[in-house]
């Protein structure tokens, strides 16, 4: 086994060269969000999807072909964890009235399946349907924007009252990098961005920050403990020391995620892989961003004087 | 003695482990397929039984287990099919007043029922269904309270001669009333107040007129928007039982809407059709003895059969508010107030017909699936709709009824009852479903297994990855994992009763990956400390000790973004936040306080030279 304790990496030798690196890909990521933009799902847009089951490997072409050639212009056939899953999307009807959509888009489930069978050689199943109204859709996005602040702000007083204000900062602009960043990844290749991702999202919120909490807590302690030394040097220790538990925390959720993407079905993948990209984004972000901010602010001994108490009479709540 | 738990903290731990066993073992006893047969207005006995067993024999489908409890009758069987089987066997032997569902039938043993052990419930993605989202049209509710309140107002200041030169509906909540003089206005103001106590008033003048403007306080206006949604919800309630599904959802969200969630539903179109209608209102008067048979129609109220007139003398919609209260005596009743046309209605035909009984009915659209054979011999299925009347309320007419009369002679739970069904059939407002998801019955089978494999598979690399790593150490983490498995499926299945979705089965996963965290930070710890030269027992209770601010903190920032989550979040996030939160709750416990006995009762109270810990460095060697 690999002994990654014993370490005396110069983490913040190289503050410089990460700090760049990270902006240029905020950057590049914020300009993909603004020009590429997120490949929104149903819950976030409007619309019917359809989903069918295939008895085998079908073609996207021939499903296409054949829903164009029966009125349905606007259907989008994509492929749905498997090549012989499918879901067909379908745009809301604007000549239907509101109150009639919901019964049109229950019954085009079974018209589509059936009008897919009369044109193909293999069993189809119709595994479900949903329909989202439009009005649904963009208040969801608020929805998701909004938590997604909320979270963020109170992280950042509660980093404030138990640490210290510059500390917060640097946890905030850790998270705002992670998110940041996967979202960026998101809008780059184009991955469909539904409830499911938003929730991961706000998981890799608190993931990222149970990260950079753990550093922050340590370098807290060696500011108070050691003697001597620059601040820069005592982060450099306090990463060292963390190193061990950051990687192999790290490595026991990715196995878990990896688990979820390979086996757990189509219906959570797209979860998955928004968070194996927030796992590896989190935990260079706690090494290099939460720290670096830290440092960029001048955190001195004198900010982390006052000793809270604490310790040794909560350790025995059972 | 260093790290000994006291007696009482190791048999409190034994408690829980033992708590945690008890409450997730049901989850392990799959459920019977079964069918409840009920009956809206009377309890289903021996006898109806006996009609059916023969029915399924007459077919051939094979039953057991069947039972007649709290009114109803519960048949299980071998598999789907033979349910499906018996459903249309016995709905077809039985009148179409009898409620037929599918349901689930627990197998549990009867003392684990006894202490309220039970299994969790599976959400819609797990189990396959129907999920809709329905909006009350809240301004079409509050337009109805306005045109009631110009056109009682129209009526009292045609009563009270005062002239108007007026009156309009701005928008839901503004009236507008145009007098020749500021006298009039006055005059106006004063009797309009004392009858619409929940209105604002205000003066204003412009283009030479005097106007009043008449607002809804907004007070009034939640409690209307309360009252609407209500009573959709109560409508909502009723036709869903008469679909016949087991374990339905009908739930408030938010101020507007209504989530309905119908496991085991695989036609969305019929359940659309049934849902969206609006049940409606009639008052009658009961036919008089000797009335010629064609005049009414008998209805069965209570035990009796009555007969009741065909005449309408008043519709449902002139009703502008109903509800329970109590009269000077502190006695039950339905206090029921109607629009002025209706009061006048109501006045004119009560007053020569005190002494009668009126009645009133609820009128519901229901739907009914006929099997017939066509042409080329085949079965083809149809959905006929019909009217459902139901006598609510019968009542003697004790004098001429004004505008708001009251229902007496009730018990609290009929009052209660009585105003919601009243309520049901004139203050519900139209639905539009703006969400709607169908998952099919193997969609749903192949996502459980899918997420419970993904647990097993995931936990089990955790497993490795932590024995191989940490050994002796790892393992006691990794019967403390099992055991937080264990702890969150107790609690979703008994504390609270929580639907697992897929969503939130990747929320114990995730928190499977995360919860050895906490051991994770112990454990450095405790290297650090025995390569700083401590000896195994201390560096044991400083591990544990120092790492457990840190783990607190950590902890605590997750759950309280679990939190945030929970409170803005909707349908799937919920989930996911909830399973979280109860993960991390668990985990706290398993992982610092589990793992601390485990190794106590190892390592604690002896002489130890070496710890079971995996690699680290050793200590320098320093002179002493």
């Amino acid at each position: 086994m690999i002994d990654i304790q014993d370490t005396s990496i110069d983490f913040m030798g190289v503050r410089k060269i990460a700090g760049t690196i990270s902006a240029i890909l905020v950057v590049v990521s914020i300009i993909s969000l603004a020009v590429n933009q997120l490949n929104f799902g149903l819950d976030f847009t409007s619309g019917t999807a359809v989903r069918l089951n295939y008895s085998e490997a079908i073609d996207l072409e021939s499903v296409n072909a054949a829903l164009n050639n029966n009125g349905y212009d606007e259907a989008v056939v994509v492929n749905f964890g498997s090549d012989r899953d499918i879901r067909v999307l379908l745009p809301v009807d604007e000549t239907v009235a509101v109150t009639d959509q919901a019964a049109q888009a229950a019954e085009v489930g079974e018209t589509i399946a059936a009008l897919l069978r009369n044109n193909s050689g293999s069993e189809i199943t119709l595994m479900g349907s949903d329909y989202v109204s439009a009005k649904v859709g963009a208040e969801l996005a608020e929805q998701g924007g909004l938590g997604m602040l909320v979270a963020l702000g109170i992280i950042m007083v509660y980093i404030a009252v138990r640490f210290q204000f510059k500390f917060s900062v640097g946890a905030v602009v850790a998270l705002a990098h992670d998110l940041i960043i996967t979202l960026g990844i998101f809008s780059l290749f184009r991955i469909e961005f539904n409830l499911n991702t938003l929730a991961a999202l706000l998981a890799i919120i608190g993931y990222s920050l149970n990260d950079t909490i753990v550093v922050s807590d340590r370098i807290r302690e060696n500011f108070r403990r050691m003697r001597k030394g620059s601040p820069l040097e005592m982060v450099n220790v306090s990463l060292n020391q963390t190193l061990g538990r950051t990687l192999i925390t790290s490595f026991t959720t990715l196995l878990v995620l990896f688990s979820i993407l390979f086996i757990g079905g189509e219906a959570t993948q797209g979860f998955a892989v928004a968070l194996i990209i927030g796992v590896v984004i989190g935990t260079y972000s706690s090494i290099y961003i939460a720290s670096n901010v830290i440092l960029y602010m001048n955190v001195t001994r004198e900010d982390l004087m006052v000793p809270v108490k604490e310790g040794a009479e909560l350790d025995e709540i059972p | 003695m260093l790290n000994r738990y006291p007696a009482w903290k190791n048999i409190l731990i034994l408690l829980v482990v033992i708590w945690g066993l008890l409450y997730s073992i049901p989850n392990l006893y799959p459920d019977d397929e079964a069918i409840q047969i009920s009956n809206a207005t009377f309890p289903v006995t021996e006898a109806d039984l006996a009609g059916i067993t023969s029915a399924l024999e007459a077919a051939q489908i094979e039953f057991f287990g069947e039972e007649v409890e709290d009114g109803s009758v519960l048949l299980r069987f071998n598999d789907v099919n033979d349910q499906l089987r018996a459903k249309s066997a016995i709905e077809e032997a039985l009148t179409d007043d009898y409620i037929v569902a599918l349901n689930l039938a627990p197998t549990t043993p009867g003392w684990m029922q006894a202490i309220g052990a039970g299994k969790m419930s599976l959400g819609l993605d797990l189990q396959g269904g129907v999920h809709f989202l329905m909006e009350v049209d809240m301004d079409a509710a509050l337009q109805r309270r306005m045109e009631d309140t110009l056109s009682n107002a129209r009526s009292i200041l045609r009563e009270e001669r005062i002239r108007s030169r007026g009156m309009n509906l701005i928008d839901n909540t503004h009236l507008e009333l145009r007098f020749g003089s500021a006298q009039d206005r006055s005059a106006a103001r004063s009797i309009l107040a004392e009858t619409f106590i929940e209105m604002q008033f205000q003066n204003r003048d412009a283009e030479g007129m005097s106007i009043l403007d008449i607002r809804l306080m907004p007070d009034t206006i939640l409690q209307i928007q309360r009252d609407t949604l209500q009573a959709n919800r109560t409508t909502l309630i009723n036709r869903v039982d008469a679909l016949g599904v087991s374990e339905p959802t009908v739930q408030q969200q938010g101020s507007d809407r209504i989530v309905v969630e119908l496991p085991g539903v695989q036609d969305p179109a019929q359940a659309i059709s049934i849902l969206q209608r609006i049940a409606t209102l009639q008052f009658h008067l009961e036919a008089e003895p000797g009335a010629p048979s064609t005049s009414y129609e008998t209805y069965e109220f209570e035990g009796q059969l009555l007969n009741v007139d065909n005449d309408v003398i008043l519709q449902g919609d002139r009703i502008s508010s109903v509800r329970p209260s109590l009269d000077q005596n502190g006695l039950p009743q339905v206090q029921i107030n109607l629009d002025a046309q209706g009061g006048n209605q109501i006045n004119r035909v009560t007053r020569d017909n005190v002494g009668r009984n009126m009645d009133i009915l609820l009128i519901e659209t229901r739907s009914r699936t006929n099997t017939y054979l066509d042409e080329n011999g085949e079965e083809v299925e149809e959905t006929e709709f019909y009217e459902d009347k139901r006598l609510i309320s019968h009542a003697t007419i004790r004098t001429a009824l004004p505008r708001t009369f009251v229902i007496t002679g009730l018990s609290q739970r009929e009052a209660m009852d009585l105003s919601l069904l009243i309520s049901s059939g004139s203050l519900a407002a139209p639905m539009t479903i703006v969400e709607q998801s169908v998952i099919g019955p193997s969609m749903g089978a192949e996502n459980l297994a899918q997420g419970i494999e993904g647990v097993e598979v995931a936990a089990a690399l955790v497993v490795l990855f932590m024995f191989a790593y940490y050994r002796v150490f790892g393992l006691a983490a990794n019967v403390a994992l099992v055991m937080n498995i264990l702890l969150i499926f107790a609690v979703l299945s008994s504390v609270l009763p929580a639907t697992l979705t897929l969503p939130g089965i990747v929320g114990i996963v995730l928190t499977v990956g995360m919860a050895v965290d906490a051991n994770v930070l112990i454990f450095t710890r405790i290297r650090e400390e025995l390569s700083a030269g401590m000896s195994p027992q201390q560096a044991i209770d400083s591990g544990y000790d120092r790492a457990f601010t840190t783990i607190l903190d950590a902890n605590l920032t997750t759950f309280l973004v679990a939190l945030v989550l929970f409170s803005i979040g909707s349908g799937p996030v919920k989930g996911f936040a909830v399973t979280l939160m109860i993960g991390i709750i668990t985990s706290m416990f398993t992982a610092i306080v589990g793992t601390r006995a485990l190794i106590n009762l190892i390592y604690g109270g002896r002489k130890v030279q070496k710890l079971s810990i995996g690699s680290y460095p050793a200590p320098e060697k320093t002179a002493t």
